[in-house]
């Protein structure tokens, strides 16, 4: 296997989940493209861990672990604060939340 | 069987993941309904898993099918029952800034992939044998361990902020 096979791979899926960011109005669908992205950057890290061989194959299995615990826990209090602009607002439609604009 | 083949079969079963990963990749962020964006993100998580467990990686595949597709896209659901987002909206749910996001995305990925072609051009993932769990757990509670509590102690606080956030008062 080509090491580039998963790189290029994982690229495509974090432009995706840019594109997702930029475009999507929906709350929920942004918090989407964003696990979209970092499910991307942990297929570089486990990849470029296999390449490098045994001992640094386990080290980016370790950062891969990480960095899935921190997007559980951005997800748990990305939905609780767009359960708040619904709750305030009556809509989860980003655009809405214009307050700060000038 | 010849380490040839090996290479063959690994090609092939990663071509079969990745082409279903990138297309519902492109069906979370295109689609029109929001539940069916949280289906298509299962099979992109899933499709990740699977391609952990190609490169020999299995630990980390069962805690992404048991943490991404277990818990998280619950909470997506309950996340989209709860903002009672539209099944069947009239209007789209892009905003007008998708041709700037195409190009965006379309610069990102071009510039991303001359970078790592120019870079690893041939580089091949030379597979050993997998990586057993206890190496794994063996490197995060010897080296990682700082890491790791500072890690539990941030999902307690992502916790304690979700409940004081979410409740009712």
């Amino acid at each position: 296997m080509l090491l580039n096979q998963f790189l290029l791979l994982s690229a495509f899926l974090f432009g995706t989940g840019i594109y997702g960011v930029l475009t999507r109005k929906h709350a929920v669908l942004v918090l989407m493209s964003i696990e979209l992205m970092l499910a991307a950057v942990n297929i570089n890290l486990v990849a470029f861990g296999a390449f490098q061989g045994d001992e640094v194959a386990v080290v980016g299995q370790v950062f891969a672990l990480f960095v899935l615990t921190i997007a559980a826990a951005e997800v748990g209090v990305g939905l609780a604060i767009v359960l708040l602009i619904y709750r305030n607002l009556h809509s989860a439609d980003l655009d809405d939340v214009d307050s700060m604009k000038g | 069987m010849l380490a040839a083949d090996i290479q063959v079969a690994q090609t092939a079963v990663f071509w079969i993941l990745a082409i279903p990963m990138a297309l519902s990749a492109i069906g979370v962020v295109t689609t029109k309904n929001v539940v069916h964006a949280a289906l298509y993100l299962v099979v992109v998580l899933a499709g990740g898993a699977g391609q952990f467990i190609l490169l020999g990686q299995e630990f980390v595949a069962w805690v992404q099918v048991l943490v991404y597709i277990g818990a998280v896209i619950v909470l997506f659901l309950f996340g989209i029952m709860l903002t009672r987002a539209p099944m069947h909206p009239k209007e789209s749910l892009d905003n007008d800034l998708r041709w700037p996001g195409m190009v965006v995305a379309v610069f990102l990925v071009g510039v991303l992939g001359a970078l790592l072609i120019d870079t690893f051009g041939d580089d091949k993932i030379e597979l050993t044998a997998p990586t057993r769990t206890d190496e794994v757990t063996n490197e995060i509670f010897r080296t990682y361990i700082i890491p790791f509590e500072v890690v539990g102690i941030l999902l307690l606080g992502a916790l304690i902020g979700a409940v004081v956030l979410a409740r009712k008062d």
